[in-house]
């Protein structure tokens, strides 16, 4: 499997999209982060305009911390796009070309070379998230400073100590990357119902964009599904950046304010990339394979 | 005629008690300011807990500085700090009105079990950001142990103290202030947030006083503190 995965990796690394997802997200990444220096106090104030009313804050709000924290929060809506380009091309690209059969006459069981592209993907779309952290974190940690992270929440204020931050990152592009690999099965699986790239694609993101809907969409009948949609979990990497406090609103440094929720919401992506991922390699052993 | 004469007698007499009452609380007062006076600046550093209950912050470091009459700063040793917003800053000498009030007595009091003379401030101009500053004053040892402080803006704080080792400067060892802190609300489509907060934790974080301590460790006085700290 592993001469079938190095095979599998030249290949995403050859086509030129790769790199477009890459360019992407470094344009995408610059505009924020020159927007921020340049107009910084404005969005800062926007934020806070009720709060301010009544407090007065005193520091670096505009810190690396923080500027990769809205990067992630506006990136990783969009990130999924750029991953079900590769993800969602891997089987369907192949029968485009018509290249599967071939694939399929080498001496290696058909597990193994679905087991190869996924891989493939997954290795993709974890370097993707390693160039957000690298373009998102270091670099405005670079350019903007570091300090604490403060954060608006919809009804709270969180204050994260500086020296208590970057493993908190860590932990969130942890999980990020469990989200990311999520959307990468989805477009994997569903590549194998069409023959030509496009279709997977505009799937994928069309499941996407309709299950974030529902997850945001505040409505009784919704809420029932909520819990099991991999939307509704995939932006679970926030809570990484609340902590406990306690009687005497002390914050406890190190700590994480639901714990459980993180173990519930790894456990909902898991299963669901078990699932599509096992599907997918399900219906690739049944599939009769004439492209 | 003999009941209107009584009745003038005693307006008389009650005018003259109240009038030398104010005088008394006047000079109380003016002896707590010379008292506090004897500090032309200082710096301290110390130690400042937020606690509003919809904000979560860490115990952060903080250094204060303070020159006579009126200059003050509270400067949080690296980080990011939150204070209340308000012309009154977490400081002694913003207590009492530097020139022009009526001081009122308002009886006796007790403050943290000492006994405390209740003083009640107010300004001669209409204009001014406080419109009555309250002091329970530790007439045995010339110290404001506690001031409540309405101003025309900001609405009213709270301030207690405890002294200890500068009890002879009049600086506290211990400030805890309190004031009434309003919640906000941010839209969910602002902040991503999908799932609603539980009821509990909701309910926890409204309605409560907010409240900012600070502990001081050590004071260093009269230096000579240049005015371009304040800027």
């Amino acid at each position: 499997m592993w001469e079938h995965l190095q095979i599998e990796l030249y290949k995403v690394f050859k086509r030129p999209r790769t790199y477009l997802s890459f360019a992407a997200i470094t344009a995408l990444i610059g505009v924020i982060q020159l927007g921020l220096l340049v107009d910084g106090k404005e969005y800062a104030d926007f934020v806070m305009a009720d709060f301010a009313n009544s407090f007065s804050v005193d520091g670096k709000i505009l810190n690396g911390y923080f500027i990769c924290y809205v990067i992630l929060q506006l990136l990783l809506v969009h990130v999924p796009l750029l991953i079900a380009l590769i993800a969602a091309d891997m089987i369907s690209g192949e029968a485009n070309m018509g290249t599967l059969r071939i694939l399929l006459t080498k001496p290696q069981s058909r597990t193994s070379i679905v087991m190869a592209k996924f891989i493939a993907s997954v290795i993709y779309t974890l370097l993707l998230l390693i160039w957000i952290a690298i373009m998102g974190l270091f670099l405005s940690m670079l350019i903007f400073g570091t300090d604490d992270l403060f954060l608006m929440k919809s009804s709270y204020v969180v204050i994260v100590k500086e020296s208590d931050v970057f493993w908190r990152y860590a932990g969130a592009f942890c999980f990020a990357a469990l989200a990311m690999v999520t959307v990468a099965a989805l477009g994997f699986f569903l590549s194998f119902f069409a023959e030509n790239s496009i279709g997977p694609i505009v799937a994928t993101m069309s499941v996407i964009i309709v299950c974030t809907i529902l997850s945001t969409m505040n409505i009784p009948l919704f809420n029932l599904i909520k819990p099991y949609l991999f939307t509704t979990h995939m932006i679970t990497w926030k809570e990484f950046f609340d902590f406990k406090v306690n009687d005497a609103n002390e914050a406890i440094i190190g700590s994480i304010q639901y714990p459980d929720k993180i173990i519930r919401s790894a456990t909902v992506l898991g299963v669901h990339i078990v699932l599509f991922v096992g599907s997918a390699v399900w219906l690739f052993r049944k599939k009769d394979i004439l492209s | 005629m003999k009941l209107i004469n009584k009745l003038t007698c005693l307006l008389f007499v009650f005018g003259l008690s109240s009038s030398t009452h104010a005088q008394d609380m006047n000079v109380l007062v003016m002896k707590v300011k010379a008292k506090l006076e004897k500090v032309k600046d200082y710096t301290a550093d110390g130690r400042m807990k937020t606690d509003v209950a919809f904000i979560k912050a860490p115990i952060g470091k903080v250094k204060v500085y303070f020159k006579s009459p009126d200059k003050f700063k509270l400067q949080r040793d690296g980080g990011i700090s939150v204070l209340p917003k308000g012309g009154v800053s977490i400081n002694i000498g913003s207590m009492i009105m530097q020139t022009g009030f009526v001081a009122i007595d308002a009886g006796m009091s007790t403050v943290g079990g000492t006994a405390v003379r209740v003083v009640k401030l107010l300004p001669d101009a209409d204009a001014g950001e406080i419109i009555l500053s309250t002091l329970y004053i530790d007439e045995a040892n010339l110290l404001i142990r506690k001031s409540v402080t309405t101003t025309r803006e900001n609405g009213t704080y709270e301030m207690e103290l405890q002294y200890g080792k500068y009890a002879s400067y009049g600086l506290p060892d211990k400030v805890l202030f309190s004031f009434n802190a309003k919640d906000y609300k941010l839209p969910k489509g602002i902040t991503l947030e999908f799932d609603d907060t539980d009821k509990a934790v909701k309910d926890k974080m409204k309605g409560k006083k907010g409240r900012v301590e600070i502990n001081y460790t050590a004071y260093t006085i009269n230096t000579g503190l240049s005015d371009a700290i304040f800027k």
